[in-house]
C-alpha cells in the first residue's frame, strides 16, 4: 500500500514478524505488494 | 500514518516479483490474489481484516484502525474493541469505516457490560448519522 510506506520500516520476514507479535501479543499488517521496493 | 503502523502493529511487506518464493507461500496462506492487498492478523497470524485495493491516507488508516478493533472483539477485549471503534467515529467520522465501527462499539459494550441499553442506545446514535447505512438497519431493530 503506497501510502503506508513513506517512513515506515518493514520487516520482509513474516515468521519473525509473527514470532515478535506473539511475544509483544501484537497483531501484524501483512501487506502484499507490486510496489517498487 | 507511519507511526501509528509501527505504534500498533508489526508490519511486513511482502513483494510479488523480489520476494517470488514467499510471496507464493504466504498468497496461497491467505487466499491473496491481488495487490495491494493488506492484512490484519492476530498474534496467532489468523486473519480478522482484509483491505484490498489502493485506499487514500486517511481511509486506509480508518480500515488499519478496524481492523486492531475486530481483532480485540475477537480475542473478547470488548473494552478494548468498544475504544478502538468509538476512536473510528472520532477520528474519521465521514469514513466508510465509521457506521460499521459505530454498530460494533454498541456490541462491544453490550457484550462487556450485558446491559441492552448500550444497543438501544446505538440505535438512537444511528438516527443522528449515518442513517442511510446498512449498519443504521441493523441497528434499527435494537431500538
Amino acid at each position: 500500500m503506497p501510502t503506508a510506506s513513506s517512513s515506515l520500516t518493514w520487516s520482509h520476514d513474516f515468521d519473525s514478524a509473527l514470532t515478535r507479535a506473539r511475544d509483544a501479543k501484537r497483531d501484524v499488517l501483512l501487506d502484499f505488494t507490486a510496489a517498487p521496493m | 500514518m507511519a507511526r501509528y503502523l509501527s505504534e500498533h502493529l508489526e508490519t511486513v511487506r511482502v513483494h510479488v516479483r523480489d520476494q517470488k518464493d514467499e510471496y507464493k507461500r504466504l498468497s496461497e496462506r491467505y487466499n491473496a490474489q491481488w495487490t495491494p492487498t493488506v492484512l490484519i492478523l492476530d498474534a496467532d497470524g489468523e486473519e480478522r481484516h482484509r483491505i484490498e485495493g489502493f485506499l487514500p491516507a486517511d481511509d486506509f488508516l480508518s480500515q488499519i484502525a478496524l481492523g486492531l478493533a475486530k481483532s480485540a472483539f475477537q480475542r473478547k477485549d470488548y473494552g478494548e474493541a468498544e475504544r478502538r471503534y468509538r476512536e473510528i467515529v472520532d477520528r474519521f467520522p465521514s469514513s466508510e469505516a465509521a457506521p460499521e465501527a459505530l454498530y460494533w462499539a454498541g456490541v462491544s459494550n453490550y457484550k462487556a457490560t450485558g446491559d441492552p441499553s448500550a444497543l438501544r442506545a446505538t440505535t438512537t446514535a444511528f438516527g443522528q448519522r449515518y442513517q442511510d447505512t446498512a449498519w443504521a438497519k441493523k441497528a434499527s431493530v435494537w431500538g
